[in-house]
């Protein structure tokens, strides 16, 4: 019985803790407008060339992004004007905007601070980063500062590993970090300047810190050991 | 919204790829396999057993083949295959992992073992997955005892729980959504088999449910808190596999092993679905669909549903006669007939019946029969159709049938709305639309079909357009292998109705293929096809026009005659189940049985005639209406010459013998009516059922139901809900 | 992403590398239309005629003669700008060689371009290992009027794994070209590189390369003057693990949920809108102009026999210098790490273990790390898998329950949800593994998490299930009393 108890009370809490964001699109839907602005228009007409026009479907996930980043955020009324200009059922965009981490739907800071806490990452210290992410900001995982400049998120793996730590802001990735390059990028941004992406700690890109063990000479010439390639003319492949 | 552009596109390829193809597109499985030419059987084995099954065959379709059941959640054989309950897994031999049988097409030599320990261990693996997270809340579900997921556990599933973490931290918990005044959810029953998105997408054309979130976080929800409103909502509840969807009416009512169970037939309807009426103490509780492949496939339309709470409200339970103060006072049935009889006997054969709706053929024979014995020819229907078009059965028939209109590869709707008309038509011509490349174009106004058609206006000369062959979809008809042209009842009551009618009739003489008659008329009422069968007459205005002294109104409650037609001393007698239009103009209120409460006959709008089973007996005094009119005749002094169903039956058979080989379709013969004029007057044509709003209340028995009164509401309130946010949004 | 896709395919082809062609393999083709089948069939030949000691047919790779793998020379590397010291763009990626004669090349035509990648032995990069010179002639079948497309799986996101984005950065231009001869090799009409979301800076990179491509003329109508039409599209994702697998991938190109697909159909008969498809892996398609230049004989050259070629490596973690390094496939893991990175922090010895794969990769303790051989065979040997070659080392300083803890919570983010044992499998091991980290547990519930890891594994419908289930099963496997040890420790001060 004890246990049974507990099982409900589980159920009740988990009740009263879920706050979708399905609701919060809800609320927002009637209050805001949404149309693509001129320079997004065009680049939706450039967009949608891509792709064979029966299947202009296939341009919703770009077609989000650009609302997305016209906005800020994916109002349900972007989602509905972007579901209309490829002609598809809201409900097919809503899913997708609600299957895709990146499509925020409810409001956001003006930086995003993602922090990769994956494998990789926590090996070199990305739980050390995201705490100190939490005290500065004042922040848990998902919230927004009241501000609206940061919003802070716990996330898997940016696709940096061997820049562990790494942490994005916005589209830009910060990498080899340590809790004082960590700070002063945090402060670049208290005073809302973006400070310039990369690692934190010399290196330029991926190579081993202190200088590349390989591609130490200069690449060799075009035609480098290139084979023979007979005339298709006269020589029939194989 | 969901069509299979591949298959268009495939279309000439072989069947392999056109299966292939076809899957991807998630369409339907069921057409998919049946390929162009027979092809070769190969030949697989099931626990041994060979079995010949034709190329493209599913595993679980050849097992199914012998009679091996293999368990499943989210295959349905009607809706395009998920695969992904994978609750269908089983050991194909030398396979390293277990496939999922509703999806892997079988090859030649397999040999699949559905009973093997890889077999059952998956099985026992998804199947305590699935109840991991699912409540126990067992005996609270409304789905307890017809459960598929209960009765999979006790075959399948583990006698107990290693669930520990239930200590911990606990199952997950899903907000319920409002979808509704018909499907109750509870979401944290959930087991994500989608059968229900798909059900909306594919056959009920809406695409109002999906899936939100992902992962453990995966919901099934409308879009933003939407109300899932269609015609044919009601599906998702035999659908849904486990207690999450269920029938929100009938929630808490009852359980399955206390139930009684009939089947019978809906009359709310033209389609004459088949059903399942479930009563318990001589009350309805619940109607589900039966199988008919022939009509309702395995769906219901909402209002056969959930429009039985109507059967027990404002219904007639004694007899009335209308006193000198104009009340309507209960008597018994001794002096009700009396004083019908003294009235009958004063009309000296100036009487006229008119049989509405809901009437049975039995009662439309009676009263035809009484009628006549008392010098009377004046019989009519309540609904108008075109004079004299009634002599030969292809004018009001349905021709191309409802299974039929599935392979139609060119339709024209001239003045119908299927889609509420008669839900399960419409079904069928979105099938045609979805794997059949169903070109479709309607005359009338503007409305939503659930799939695209092309709306060619709304005047009514452009049908002469049409079948003249000089409109662009003429082309299409004339091109087409299967055309077909369905013309709604409601429009023949038109005065150029008859005009129209020969014009189309005339038209489709020459769309006419072998064995495919391409003239339809899509009726809305139960009893037309029927009344017409045994004789009657169309329009309620031909018995008006009578001005008889006494008139029988047979379940007429649509409200066509009005007390200011008739002759001040005409004597109306109402014969019927509810206190509707009918009674309340009545001199005299026999109160009969509804179609819950006799065995009758009915004859769809296809010309299929088939019975309903008494699940129940008729409320307080109220009797069969056949017995009423034999009683009736007993007291008037002209007695019927049957004493009992079989005996009307056989009287029935001397009238129209297809009528009573139940179930069974008569081809009926070429359209046309001799003589009719050709001119069609133009103007506007329209259609009464619009919108969805329009579709709850037709009849009645709907009109007396509280929840049909529900879904009224629920729709304005969406519709006002959406007039609001635009007006706020633009 | 990529690592643990297609595990069909690998599983087949790692079983059925001699004799005759295993089930998984049958099943496959078998599936395929006749057409297919056809494509198919000489390699079966192929086999049979290779035993028989006649002369090799084209396509089949020379016979390995080396017995030391790695290192490799500079001048045998194929991304020579790895490390973004030379200019990305046209002008320096010409001076590097890319785009040399590729109008030759690809008047070779299809034939000839499969054949110089089957020479080459060259196996897809993104993890399931399947021979890339067969995947692309599945393609060769008579057309049926439908368009061709090649798909660039760029969704790169499993942990550990980073070496397409340096690809995508600093060589896009390797891409383009391999696009344009891959997109030759199978008639495709167009490409899409698919790419994930959060590479917004390489996306950019590879935006501007393909511009740059257009403008040259060397794709587009006519690319570089052949008389061949073929387009490039990039198309970026949104943030889902789940659409490096290459059905999921297609639906979310379509612009649907990135849920997977069921096989069959396979994308070669019905991927990206309907039309025959074949997903592959950036690095694959980028090796492939090198490989088409310099002959495949020369990338069969290294690493051992049916594990040909040179390979990106992605070492992260506890090692001194982590980095991205090219490399002669078959190299020593010990030789791999203490040349390029600096060794293993506080050295060799304080190895605890290695992930060598991607997350999805079973881990493998130090001493199986001494002698292990970085290929498809040498890992499978070891119980565990190349996958995308990203190897996660970790010191002794690790808690290894929770860094496997923290994987499986990442495959309970990204699953998609579609499919039960994946939909719930996951929740409860990660549920558990939480539990494991803390010790808050009894032991029998490890041989509880086994079977559950295995009741996941190879019942789902595509290989994220499988890739969650194998980091669980590896740390079982080696780290038991790791685990039981915790447990006791934390009954004993729960106790006290």
């Amino acid at each position: 019985m004890q246990r049974l108890l507990r099982g409900v009370r589980s159920i009740h809490l988990a009740h009263l803790l879920r706050t979708g964001v399905h609701l919060d699109a809800c609320e927002m839907r009637d209050k805001l407008k949404f149309e693509f602005s001129e320079d997004n228009r065009r680049r939706v007409t450039a967009l949608l060339a891509w792709y064979p026009e029966p299947e202009w479907k296939g341009a919703l996930l770009p077609l989000l992004d650009i609302a997305q980043r016209q906005q800020g955020w994916l109002s349900i009324s972007a989602v509905h004007v972007v579901a209309e200009t490829i002609k598809i059922d809201p409900m097919e965009a809503f899913e997708a905007a609600q299957f895709y981490t990146m499509f925020f739907m409810k409001p956001r800071g003006k930086y995003v601070v993602s922090v990769c806490t994956s494998t990789p990452c926590k090996l070199r210290g990305g739980d050390e980063i995201f705490e100190a992410c939490k005290k500065t900001l004042n922040l848990e995982h998902g919230q927004t500062t009241p501000d609206m400049q940061f919003t802070l998120k716990e996330d898997y793996c940016m696709g940096a590993c061997v820049n562990a730590p790494v942490l994005a802001i916005n589209d830009d990735m910060y990498e080899d970090l340590d809790e004082k390059s960590l700070g002063d990028i945090l402060a670049d941004l208290r005073c809302d300047k973006l400070p310039p992406a990369g690692p934190r700690n010399g290196r330029f890109a991926s190579e081993p810190k202190g200088g590349p063990t390989t591609l130490k000479s200069h690449p060799p010439p075009p035609g480098f050991m290139m084979q023979e390639l007979p005339d298709p003319k006269t020589n029939k492949c194989q | 919204m969901i069509r299979a552009p591949l298959v268009k596109a495939l279309g000439a390829l072989g069947s392999p790829t056109h299966q292939m193809a076809s899957r991807a597109v998630r369409t339907s499985a069921m057409v998919a396999q049946t390929p162009a030419k027979a092809p070769e059987k190969i030949e697989v084995f099931v626990d041994d057993i060979p079995v010949q099954v034709a190329p493209g065959t599913t595993v679980l379709q050849a097992a199914a083949q012998i009679g091996v059941e293999i368990p499943r959640f989210c295959y349905h054989e009607r809706l395009a295959v998920a695969g992904n309950c994978r609750m269908c897994l089983v050991e194909v031999e030398k396979s390293p992992k277990p496939v999922a049988a509703c999806a892997m097409p079988v090859m030649k030599g397999w040999r699949i073992k559905t009973n093997s320990d890889l077999t059952r261990k998956a099985r026992e693996g998804v199947m305590e997955f699935l109840l991991m997270n699912h409540p126990l809340d067992c005996p609270i579900c409304d789905q307890g005892g017809e459960c598929d997921l209960q009765d999979q556990a006790m075959a399948f599933g583990s006698d107990r729980s290693r669930f520990t973490d239930i200590n911990y931290t606990g199952k997950r918990a899903v907000e319920d959504k409002d979808i509704g005044p018909l499907v109750k959810t509870i979401m944290t029953r959930c087991i994500h088999c989608t059968r229900c998105v798909r059900f909306a997408s594919e056959i009920a054309g809406v695409d109002d449910l999906g899936t939100t979130g992902r992962g453990n976080d995966m919901q099934i929800g409308t879009y933003v808190e939407k109300l899932f409103l269609t015609e044919l909502s009601g599906n998702v509840i035999d659908l849904c596999p486990v207690g999450a969807l269920t029938n929100k009416p009938y929630s808490f009512v009852a359980r399955p092993w206390e139930i009684r169970k009939v089947s019978s037939i809906d009359v709310l309807d033209a389609v004459g679905s088949n059903i399942v009426v479930s009563t318990r103490t001589n009350e309805v509780l619940r109607i589900l669909p039966r199988e008919n492949e022939d009509v309702n496939e395995e769906w219901l339309a909402d209002k056969a549903r959930f429009a039985c709470d109507g059967l027990k409200r404002q219904r007639l339970v004694a007899p009335m006669v209308r006193m000198p103060n104009g009340e309507l006072q209960a008597v018994e049935w001794e002096g009700a007939l009396i004083a019908v009889a003294k009235a009958v006997k004063a009309a000296g054969g100036q009487i006229a019946g008119i049989s509405g709706q809901l009437a049975d053929l039995e009662a439309q024979l009676a009263l035809k029969d009484l009628l006549n014995r008392l010098g009377s020819e004046v019989v009519t229907t309540e609904q108008g159709f075109i004079q004299g078009g009634t002599d030969s059965r292809a004018n009001y028939l349905l021709n191309s049938t409802i299974a039929g209109l599935e392979e139609a590869d060119a339709v024209l709707l001239v003045g119908t709305n299927p889609r509420y008309e008669a839900p399960l038509v419409n079904t069928r011509l979105r099938k045609a639309y979805v794997h059949n490349e169903l070109q479709i174009a309607s005359i009338g106004p503007k409305i939503d079909l659930s799939y695209d058609h092309e709306n060619l206006g709304a005047d009514a000369a452009l049908v002469k357009d049409v079948c003249s062959g000089g409109h662009a979809f003429s082309k299409v008809l004339e091109g087409a292998k299967k055309p077909a042209i369905i013309i709604g009842a409601d429009l023949l009551e038109r005065a150029d109705g008859a005009a129209i009618h020969a014009t189309v009739a005339e038209y489709c003489k020459k769309l006419k293929k072998p064995n495919w008659n391409p003239f339809n008329v899509l009726q809305t009422n139960a009893a037309q096809v029927g009344a017409f069968d045994v004789g009657y007459k169309a329009g309620a205005q031909t018995a008006v026009k009578a001005q008889p002294k006494v008139l029988f109104l047979l379940n007429a409650d649509a409200g066509k005659v009005t007390r200011e037609q008739l002759p001040k001393d005409c004597f109306v007698v109402y014969i019927g189940s509810h206190g509707d239009n009918g009674a309340s103009i009545a001199d005299a209120v026999l109160p009969g049985a509804a179609y819950t409460e006799k065995q009758a006959i009915y004859v769809n709008t296809e010309g299929r005639p088939q019975q309903t089973l008494p699940g129940v007996s008729p409320p307080g005094m109220a009797r069969e209406d056949w017995k009423i009119l034999r009683a009736l005749s007993e007291v008037v002094g002209k007695p019927l010459p049957y004493d009992n169903l079989d005996e009307l039956r056989n009287r029935l058979e001397d009238v129209a013998p297809h009528l009573t080989r139940l179930g069974q379709l008569e081809a009926a013969g070429e359209a046309g009516a001799a003589g009719a004029s050709k001119s069609i007057g133009g103007g506007a044509i329209d259609i009464k059922l619009k919108e969805l709003r329009d579709y709850f209340m037709t009849d009645a028995i709907s009109r007396a139901s509280p929840t049909m009164a529900k879904c009224i509401s629920a729709v304005n309130k969406q519709q006002r809900e959406n007039e609001a946010k635009q007006s706020v949004a633009i | 992403m990529l690592s643990i896709w297609q595990r069909r395919e690998q599983m087949s082809h790692f079983s059925c590398q001699s004799v005759v062609p295993k089930m998984a393999a049958i099943v496959r083709f078998n599936l395929l239309t006749k057409p297919h089948i056809g494509a198919a069939l000489p390699v079966s030949l192929q086999l049979l005629r290779f035993q028989s000691t006649q002369a090799p047919p084209p396509g089949t790779p020379p016979p390995q003669t080396k017995t030391k793998f790695g290192p490799l020379a500079d001048e045998d590397r194929i991304f020579t700008n790895l490390y973004g010291r030379h200019d990305w763009r046209l002008k320096g990626a010409l001076k590097r060689g890319d785009w040399y004669k590729t109008k030759e090349i690809v008047l070779k035509g299809p034939d000839w371009i499969v054949n110089e990648i089957k020479t080459s032995g060259l196996r897809g990069r993104g993890g399931a290992g399947f021979p890339s010179g067969m995947k692309w002639s599945f393609m060769n079948k008579p057309g049926d009027g439908r368009p061709k497309y090649l798909v660039v799986n760029a969704d790169e996101g499993e942990p550990g794994t980073c070496k397409d984005r340096e690809i995508m950065r600093h060589d896009p231009h390797k891409l383009v070209e391999g696009c344009l001869i891959a997109g030759r090799a199978m008639g495709a009409q167009a490409a899409y590189i698919y790419i994930r979301g959060e590479f917004y800076n390489e996306a950019s990179n590879m935006q501007l390369a393909i511009a740059e491509a257009y403008q040259a003329g060397l794709i587009g109508k006519n690319a570089c003057g052949t008389g061949y039409d073929f387009d490039v599209f990039m198309h970026r994702g949104a943030g889902a693990y789940i659409c490096g697998e290459e059905t999921a991938l297609i639906e979310s190109l379509e612009g649907k949920q990135g849920k997977p697909r069921l096989k069959p159909p396979f994308p070669a008969d019905v991927g990206v809108f309907g039309c025959p498809t074949t997903v592959t892996n950036v690095e694959t398609v980028a090796v492939a102009p090198s490989i088409c230049r310099r002959g495949g004989p020369w990338f069969a050259s290294f690493g051992r026999t049916r594990n040909s070629g040179t390979k990106l490596f992605n070492i992260s973690g506890h090692v001194n210098r982590p980095c991205t390094v090219e490399e002669e496939m078959s190299i020593p893991l010990k030789e791999l790490i203490d040349r390029h990175c600096g060794g293993v922090t506080g050295g060799w010895d304080n190895l605890l273990g290695v992930i060598p794969g991607g997350s999805s990769t079973p881990i493998i303790p130090k001493n199986v790390c001494d002698d292990v051989i970085m290929d498809f065979d040498g890992l499978i040997a070891a119980q565990t898998s190349l996958g995308t070659a990203a190897i996660i080392v970790m010191d002794k300083s690790t808690d290894v329950i929770k860094a496997i803890a923290r994987l499986i919570s990442f495959y309970k983010h990204e699953s998609c949800g579609q499919c039960t044992p994946c939909r719930e499998g996951i929740g409860w091991m990660n549920k558990i593994m939480t539990r494991f980290v803390k010790g808050d547990a009894q032991p029998s519930e490890i041989d509880m998490l086994w079977e559950i890891s295995k009741q996941i594994e190879g019942h789902t419908i595509c290989a994220l299930g499988d890739g969650a289930a194998w980091p669980v099963q590896g740390l079982i496997r080696h780290f038991r009393p790791e685990i039981e040890k915790r447990m006791q420790l934390h009954a004993k001060r729960a106790s006290n």
